[in-house]
């Protein structure tokens, strides 16, 4: 890198043809990956293409930023001023309406086209609204970007009344903020307990016991039929189907998100549920690649590909796409572990890979109810291949470290059936004499 | 100012707990740990209690240094009155448990009452519970310990515990942390029982700040480390030996009771000797010990840790003790071998794991199955009442199959359990006791080390090793040599020891460190770490108050000047091979002198002078 | 030349004096619990594990964080917390597979190993010398990487 900065001139001319890389989202996966492109290659033309008016931010430090722990720039995905200008990658806000496949052509809505030799499609996701009637009312936000984040902010003022609608991951990052603005709070969730879709029934049902404990009025197994005006005009009224109404002064909607492929209809690029890759990151097209929340990767515990929409995957996805657009052989993607760390008004979970279970496995829990401890951990033969913890903060990336090594445990696997609380020493165990696990990607 | 400052009493009788300020006017003049939780204690418990009544309490406490980066600053004492001496007892302790109760937060925690049902104390920093433990009731101690991890799933928590000799009457049960370190002599775990505590369990995340002086605070840490480091027995002998590197050394010297303190050498000490440890075994290719240990902080790491031969008859088919743990120290290899006459490691090894888990104090123990080998060979008891066992000095599967039954109270180990003194009694022999205020010997005889005649003869807690270490003078030449066959100038050192011992029991650190250290390594310790004036003059002056605070309470508990002896046997038999042959201990000559130094009268009593010059 | 803490397991007496010398320079109180360096005891074989972050050069940690709060400390190539920066989200701690990053309730933010910048304050405690900091081709980790990345082909070259 150091005689690449030195000589650009004389690179320039052995290489003529200067590859144009063009990134359509600027969240962590582009960025990431714009940046990387930047090291492997100093004379590549880099363009992030984002369609909001800030800075690239981070969408996951919103509900810091609504608890007041850090103010809007606490939100930027780099802090040093200048950061993309002096890495020489050009950020753009436009948005971009369409792929031209066949062209290497990509049509932005506030005119023209640019030409690309790569194109990276790292869009993200948006929140989804679900069909009921009256969500198109004033005073109901999805918590998904900066400019929702200032108007939930303006509204839960202390005291307000405020309806958070699903208990999803999202959901429950933003009540951790909604309790700390100290409005009165009250969440409904359609599943039988909170975060359904990272924690079991005992760790989601504990998590609502927590909220319940801390003032948080909870409904679980319960759907919002309708939201109304409020009586007199003010404010709001939430149906649920157990025949509550709640008034609402604010109502969240922390549904569910899904990817943004809309713009793709006609590009020829297969998408499902995502955009779908191989494990190069690469799309149907093969100059076209897909990276983050949007692209439907390879999943390193079920060998499925999903959109897991989670900030390491975004990580991982942006350097292998990176390392793959410069052509990088060997940079296969080994699949990511579907992972998520939670702040429930200070109750910490995670959960790791098939914290569900694998078909043929078997596992080891404790449960300590009084107060909030929970570990779970799921084996198939002899071999770590999912985890959830409430209460647990210490080393808990060695959970991680163990399911995406496929670390053999042996004996250790009875020690940890008899005690899990043990995990630490079991990976020490069987990882300390090679010491590094390279390779997670 | 290092003390935390706060006081946790706990009401097992009414479930309540509560929080206090520390009395830092009495910190100030106790300093902590074992000075200051006395100072509590004679301040709220009548000298006459019962110690197994509700009415006695029991102080688990900290001292200034403890939790601190100050080499060995991991030290934790209890403090109750002992149901085996009736005298004050004060038991000291190693491991992590000390420093975690600093990093919660608490100097101190006093147990008093009793609880209805069993209980176990959960602390974590300033939150407090009492939970149940009828499930725990009937464990041992590494049971109990393994279960509180699993249940409050933290692999961080510190466990001190009583097992099942405790529970059942065991007058020598300690109270077992860290799984094999221990507040071992005088019955404190028999107390804990008493009062149905089952365990306490810390964990501590606060940390331990209010260092007054920080900057001189690490300058006198770093100078005493380096000094630790140097010295040949902290340097080099503990580490590698452990406490056991004494025992050829005082073996030679003649100063090794052995068979119920009947000679003075071992023949088989060489076999069971810290050397020993390290020899590979032919039968499994493996040394007994496998790596030395440190208790929190400890720069030293003397610590044993050992592993018994699988194929020994003791755990052939117990896999359970096939694992590494606390192995033997000095003290408790001598009285489960030399003064059985037992010479087999790993049976030795094995009889100190038990020990471990089920928390009994190996030293009374072995001892007061040395006498019940004595009062098997006078025919006074017959495998009639030892349940069949031959009982025979030297015999190995005797002293296990005891100490079995002593550690889990079950049949003749019931009465084992009661002490030397009262099996020598209940079987009419009350002679063959060796025993100071009903607490039994540990390892330096007094008819081969004098001084330690007179150190064990006034010992506040009976005999006792660890109140008056003359052993170091006498025998290593720590701080300067003295003859360990004469009584010249022995009551000015035994005072000097006590006094000085009794100023690093209430510190936080190891007693060990004065192989190397002296009051003039610690005095700056203190003084950078504590608020107010710790001049080595206060620190001396701080340490006598101690010994005559002791001394009082156990006046009143009903001791006097007729108690500050010895058996008859090391009075009148003299030793019969080594240096010290033909020499009995002279103790008369000794304790009017020591009664005269101390400010006493001549019935034993501090005089009104001694009182008001110590403010007592 | 950059250098690395070498750690020697088999010299360690499980003392806890570094724990206490890294959460003194890091916290200002002697409180293992905010250690970033951790003995584990194995206490069945009587084997004691100093463990801390090796500061890889995959730096996972680095890339999870979405506000950019870990950075590469030029001078020790360590990887370090800007504690003004980080939300506490976590997701490092889950994201580094050595779990070397650990939440801290009590500020709220992550910690990880740093290097003190360059003096170690665990390596300087240490009384048997199994914590050294040395040049990092005496620690061996070059080698280990060398053969992790032998076993494992496909792995991420540090970006």
């Amino acid at each position: 890198m150091a005689a690449a900065k030195k000589k650009p001139a004389a690179r320039r001319l052995a290489r003529p043809a200067r590859m144009r890389h063009i990134i359509i989202g600027a969240g962590p996966a582009g960025v990431i990956a714009a940046e990387t492109l930047r090291k492997l290659d100093p004379n590549a033309g880099v363009t992030i293409i984002g369609d909001e008016r800030e800075p690239p931010y981070s969408r996951m430090a919103l509900p810091y930023y609504l608890s007041r722990k850090i103010n809007e720039a606490g939100t930027h995905l780099r802090k040093t001023p200048r950061h993309f200008k002096k890495l020489g990658i050009d950020v753009r806000r436009d948005r971009v309406t369409a792929v031209d496949a066949r062209n290497r052509q990509v049509k932005l809505a506030g005119g023209g086209s640019l030409t690309y030799d790569k194109l990276l499609i790292a869009t993200g996701s948006s929140p989804v609204s679900p069909p009921i009637p009256g969500m198109d009312l004033p005073g109901i936000h999805p918590c998904w970007t900066l400019a929702d984040a200032r108007h939930i902010a303006k509204h839960a003022r202390p005291g307000a009344k405020v309806v958070l609608m699903g208990a999803g991951f999202i959901g429950c990052i933003i009540l951790e903020a909604l309790a700390r603005r100290g409005v009165q709070l009250t969440v409904v969730e359609m599943a039988n307990r909170m975060v359904p879709r990272m924690m079991n029934t005992t760790a989601g049902g504990l998590i609502k016991q927590w909220c319940l404990d801390k003032g948080v009025r909870v409904h679980t197994s319960t759907k919002v039929t309708a939201i109304e005006k409020g009586p007199d005009g003010r404010g709001l009224r939430v149906r649920l189907d157990n025949g509550t109404v709640l008034p609402a002064d604010l109502i969240i909607s922390a549904t569910g998100v899904r990817p943004n492929i809309g713009f793709l209809k006609g590009s020829g690029i297969k998408t499902d549920h995502g955009v779908l890759i191989n494990r190069n990151m690469q799309t149907s097209n093969p100059h076209v690649f897909a990276a983050g929340d949007v692209a439907q990767g390879l999943d390193f515990s079920t060998g499925e590909y999903s959109v897991q929409a989670i900030q390491p995957t975004a990580a991982d996805h942006g350097l292998l796409a990176a390392r793959n657009m410069a052509g990088h052989k060997g940079a296969v993607h080994r699949g990511s572990v579907n992972m998520n760390v939670l702040d429930t008004i200070g109750l910490v979970s995670s959960s790791f890979g098939q914290w569900m279970g694998a078909t043929g496995g078997d596992s080891a829990e404790l449960c300590d109810r009084n107060r909030f401890k929970y570990l779970n951990l799921q084996f198939k033969d002899d071999v770590l291949v999912g985890a959830t913890s409430l209460g647990l903060t210490d080393h808990i990336g060695v959970l991680r470290g163990l399911i995406q090594t496929r670390t053999r445990l042996g004996e250790w696997k009875e020690k940890l059936k008899h005690d899990p609380t043990r995990i630490m020493e079991a990976y020490l165990a069987n990882t300390q004499a090679v010491g590094f696990n390279a390779g997670m990607i | 100012m290092a003390w935390t400052r706060n006081v946790m009493r706990v009401n097992l009788t009414k479930g309540t707990i509560k929080r206090e300020p520390l009395n830092m006017e009495w910190a100030m003049e106790y300093l902590g740990q074992r000075g200051l939780a006395t100072k509590y204690f004679v301040e709220e418990v009548d000298p006459k209690v019962d110690p197994l009544s509700p009415e006695n309490k029991m102080i688990m406490t900290t001292g200034p240094l403890t939790g601190t980066m100050a080499s060995t600053g991991g030290r934790y004492s209890v403090v109750t009155k002992g149901p085996l001496t009736g005298a004050i007892a004060c038991s000291n302790s190693g491991g992590f448990i000390g420093a975690e109760i600093k990093s919660a937060g608490w100097d101190m925690i006093i147990f008093e009452g009793r609880s209805k049902k069993p209980v176990y104390l959960y602390v974590e920093n300033d939150r407090a519970e009492l939970l149940d433990a009828r499930d725990l009731w009937g464990k041992s101690v590494w049971d109990t310990d393994h279960e509180l991890h699993k249940r409050h799933q933290d692999p961080l928590i510190r466990v001190a515990a009583v097992g099942r000799a405790a529970e059942k009457g065991c007058l020598y049960a300690a109270i077992v942390n860290d799984l094999h370190r221990a507040a071992g002599r005088s019955g404190v775990g028999t107390v804990m029982a008493s009062k149905n505590l089952k365990a306490v369990v810390v964990r501590g995340t606060r940390g331990v700040g209010n260092i007054r002086d920080p900057k001189a605070f690490m300058k006198a840490v770093n100078a005493g480390k380096k000094v630790l480091h140097d010295n040949a027995v902290t340097g080099a002998g503990l580490p590698k030996y452990g406490t056991q590197v004494l025992m050829n050394v005082i073996n030679e010297i003649g100063a090794s009771p052995t068979r119920n303190m009947r000679e003075v050498q071992f023949e088989g000490a060489s076999k069971i000797s810290g050397e020993a440890m390290h020899e590979i075994r032919k039968s499994d290719g493996k040394a007994n010990l496998v790596t030395n240990a440190a208790c929190f902080g400890c720069t030293i790491a003397c610590g044993r840790i050992s592993v018994i031969d699988k194929n020994h008859y003791t755990v052939v088919n117990s896999p359970k003790y096939w694992g590494a743990s606390g192995g033997l120290e000095y003290e408790a290899a001598w009285a489960l071998g030399n003064d059985t006459g037992v010479d087999d490691l790993d049976a030795l090894t094995y009889a100190n794991f038990l020990c471990n888990e089920d928390g009994i104090d190996p030293i009374s123990f072995g001892s007061t199955v040395a006498a019940a080998m004595e009062l098997y060979e006078t025919g006074a008891i017959t495998k009639k009442d030892t349940g069949g066992i031959d009982l025979k000095f030297g015999s190995a599967e005797a002293l296990t199959k005891i100490t079995e039954l002593t550690c889990r109270g079950e049949g003749f180990g019931k009465i084992i359990g009661l002490g030397s003194r009262r099996l020598c009694e209940k079987y009419g022999h009350p002679e063959l006791s060796m025993t100071v205020k009903s607490q039994e010997f540990p390892a330096y005889d007094p008819r081969g080390i004098q001084g330690m005649g007179l150190a064990y003869a006034t010992s506040n807690r009976g005999a006792c090793h660890l109140r008056g270490y003359t052993v170091a003078s006498e025998v290593m030449g720590i701080p300067e040599k003295t003859d360990p066959l004469t009584t010249d100038g022995k009551p000015a050192l035994v005072k000097a020891f006590q006094d000085a011992t009794a100023v690093v029991d209430s510190t936080g650190l190891c007693v060990f460190t004065t192989f190397a250290w002296t009051l003039n390594d610690i005095q700056p310790q203190i003084a950078a770490a504590c608020e107010g004036d710790w001049s080595m003059e206060k620190l001396h002056e701080v340490g006598e108050r101690i010994w005559n605070m002791e001394r009082m309470f156990n006046n009143a508990a009903g001791f006097t000047a007729r108690d500050d002896t010895l058996p008859r046997r090391l009075l009148t038999e003299p030793a019969r091979t080594g240096p010290a042959r033909g020499k009995a201990n002279m103790l008369d000559k000794m304790l009017p002198e020591y009664y005269r130094l101390r400010g006493w009268t001549p019935e034993g009593t501090p005089t009104k002078e001694t009182r008001a010059r110590l403010g007592l | 030349m950059l250098r690395a803490l070498k750690i020697e397991p088999e010299k360690c007496t499980g003392c806890l004096q570094c724990e206490m010398a890294c959460s003194y320079e890091n916290e200002q109180v002697f409180n293992p619990s905010k250690s970033r360096i951790r003995i584990f005891n194995f206490h069945d074989e009587g084997r004691f594990a100093p463990y801390t972050c090796t500061q890889c050069a995959e730096a996972w940690c680095l890339h999870s964080c979405p506000v950019e709060a870990i950075v590469i400390n030029p001078k020790t190539g360590a990887k370090e917390v800007i504690e003004d920066v980080c939300v506490g989200c976590k997701v490092c701690t889950i994201a580094c597979p050595f779990g070397t990053v650990n939440y801290n309730h009590d500020s709220g933010k992550v910690i990880k190993c740093d290097l003190c910048g360059g003096n170690p304050a665990c390596a300087e405690a240490c009384p048997t010398a199994a914590i050294t900091y040395v040049d990092i081709d005496q620690t061996g980790l070059d080698r280990m990487r060398a053969h992790a990345q032998k076993t494992l082909p496909q792995s991420a070259q540090a970006a």
